[in-house]
C-alpha cells in the first residue's frame, strides 16, 4: 500500500486539477450566455433575408438565379464548422461521424468532395484523414464577425458559380439545448424549395436598380453569408455548453477520486498507527 | 393621421432598427431614394451613407450602413445592412487568403501533422495506461 505522503501528494494534485475544471466550467458558462444572446441578435437579419427571398421566389423575375435551380451533382461541397479548442466532450467528433457517413455515400458514387473548414479541429481531422481542403480559417474567437468568413464562402460561392461544385452543404451544431447539441447537415446550394414558400399572390416584379442579376447575385451571396454566419455562433454557443458539460463532470469525478484517496490515506494512517502501537507494546512485554 | 409603414433595419450581427416610420430615405446605388409608404416593390443595393428615418410623429432617426440591400413592400421596408465596407477587390482578398492558408497548412506536414498525430497517439497511450491500471487494481485487490 502507499505510504501516507505519496497518497497526500496525489490528492494535492487531484485537487488542484479540480480547480482549473471548476473555473473553466466558470468560464464556460457565462461565454455560453454570450453566445446565446449573439445567436439571438443574428437571428431577425437571416429572418428578413429568407422574407426577401421567399418574395423573390413567387415573384416573376425575368432573372433566374443559378442558386435556385437544381443540377446534376458532380462535385460536392462541405463548409465544415468546428471549434479551435478541444475539452468539449465528444461535440467535435459527433459532427464529424455524422458527416462521415453521407461522405462515404458520395465517395461511392465516384463524386468528389471538396471541403472548407471554419476552426481548427475540423481541419486537423480532415487533413489526417486525407480529405481535400480547399479554403481554411480559423481562430475566430468567440466573436467572430461576418468579415472573418467572407474568404472562405467566397472560395466555395466560386466554385459553384463556375460549375465547379454542384452542391454546397454547411455542417455545424445545432444549439437545442445546454445538454443537448445536434450535429447538422444542412444544404445550402442550391437552395432548398421548402424554405422559400410563402403564400401565393398574384404575379408582380420588382423594380430592380440598377439590374436584377446585380442585385439578385449580391442578395444571394448575402444570403449564403448569413447561413454560414449563423452557424458559426451557434457553434460556438455549442461548443460552450459542450464544455461546460465536460467540465462538470470532470469536477465530480475529481471529487470522488479525492473521497477514494482520503480513504485509502486514513487506512494508511491507521495501519501505521497499529503498527507502531503493537511495536510498543511488544517492547514492552519484552523488557 | 399620415400613413405609415414598417420599417426594419438589420445587419448580420444585430438588429438595428425596428419600428413604424412615415418616411425613408436611402442611398441607393443609383443616387439617394426617398420611400414612403405604398411605394411600389423595389430591390437595389446601396452605397456606404445615411439612411433617414422619419419616424410617426416627424422625430427623425439617422443611421450609417456601410452597403447592404433595401427591399421595399408597399407596407414594409427592409434594409439588409452590411457590417463592413464591401469591394470586389477586398472579398477577393479574402478568399485567396484562405485558400492559401488552406494549401499552406496542407503544405506544412511537420509541425501541424505531427502535433495531431501526436496528440492522437497520446490519447492511445492514456487510454492504455488507464486499461493497465484497472487490471492492476482488479489483481492487487
Amino acid at each position: 500500500m502507499a505510504s501516507g505522503k505519496e497518497i497526500r501528494t496525489k490528492i494535492k494534485s487531484v485537487q488542484s486539477t479540480q480547480k482549473i475544471t471548476r473555473a473553466m466550467e466558470m468560464v464556460a458558462a457565462s461565454k455560453m450566455r454570450k453566445a446565446q444572446d449573439r445567436m439571438e441578435a443574428t437571428r431577425p437579419y437571416s429572418e428578413k433575408m429568407r422574407r426577401v427571398i421567399g418574395h423573390l421566389a413567387w415573384a416573376h423575375t425575368e432573372y433566374r438565379h443559378s442558386y435556385l435551380e437544381e443540377r446534376e451533382a458532380k462535385r460536392v461541397g462541405y463548409i465544415v464548422i468546428s471549434t479551435d479548442r478541444g475539452l468539449c466532450g465528444g461535440l467535435n467528433n459527433n459532427m464529424f461521424k455524422s458527416l462521415l457517413a453521407p461522405m462515404k455515400e458520395w465517395d461511392d458514387k465516384g463524386i468528389e468532395i471538396d471541403l472548407c473548414t471554419l476552426g481548427q479541429k475540423g481541419f486537423q481531422f480532415f487533413k489526417r484523414l486525407g480529405g481535400r481542403i480547399v479554403a481554411e480559417k480559423s481562430h475566430l474567437g468567440d466573436s467572430p464577425h461576418l468579415t472573418d468568413i467572407i474568404g472562405v464562402v467566397k472560395v466555395m460561392l466560386d466554385a459553384y458559380n463556375e460549375g465547379r461544385l454542384d452542391r454546397l452543404y454547411l455542417v455545424f451544431n445545432e444549439f437545442v439545448n445546454t445538454m443537448t447539441q445536434a450535429p447538422t447537415v444542412e444544404q445550402l446550394l442550391p437552395i432548398p424549395k421548402g424554405e422559400i414558400e410563402e403564400e401565393i399572390k398574384h404575379h408582380w416584379d420588382y423594380i430592380y436598380e440598377p439590374d436584377a442579376k446585380e442585385v439578385l447575385d449580391q442578395l444571394m451571396m448575402r444570403f449564403i453569408e448569413s447561413q454560414v454566419y449563423q452557424g458559426v455562433v451557434e457553434n460556438i454557443a455549442c461548443e460552450q455548453a459542450a464544455r461546460m458539460v465536460a467540465m462538470k463532470a470532470a469536477s465530480d469525478n475529481a471529487g470522488s477520486l479525492i473521497d477514494e484517496l482520503q480513504l485509502a490515506y486514513n487506512k494508511a494512517r491507521q495501519a501505521a498507527i497499529t503498527q507502531e502501537l503493537s511495536e510498543i507494546i511488544s517492547g514492552a512485554a519484552a523488557v | 393621421m399620415a400613413m405609415t409603414m414598417h420599417v426594419d433595419i438589420v445587419s448580420a450581427e444585430a438588429s438595428i432598427f425596428s419600428g413604424i416610420a412615415e418616411m425613408l430615405v436611402a442611398p441607393a446605388k443609383m443616387g439617394e431614394v426617398g420611400i414612403y409608404p405604398r411605394h411600389t416593390q423595389m430591390l437595389t443595393t446601396l452605397k456606404p451613407g445615411e439612411v433617414r428615418v422619419v419616424k410617426q410623429g416627424g422625430e427623425e432617426e439617422t443611421f450609417y450602413v456601410s452597403g447592404g440591400v433595401l427591399e421595399v413592400q408597399p407596407h414594409t421596408v427592409t434594409i439588409l445592412s452590411d457590417t463592413a465596407l464591401r469591394a470586389h477587390d477586398l472579398d477577393e482578398a479574402a478568399a485567396l487568403e484562405a485558400k492559401r492558408k488552406a494549401e499552406e497548412a496542407m503544405a506544412n506536414r511537420e509541425s501541424d501533422m505531427d502535433y495531431a498525430r501526436a496528440q492522437a497517439e497520446l490519447a492511445e497511450a492514456v487510454a492504455q495506461l488507464q486499461a493497465i491500471q484497472r487490471l492492476r487494481k482488479k489483481k492487487g485487490m
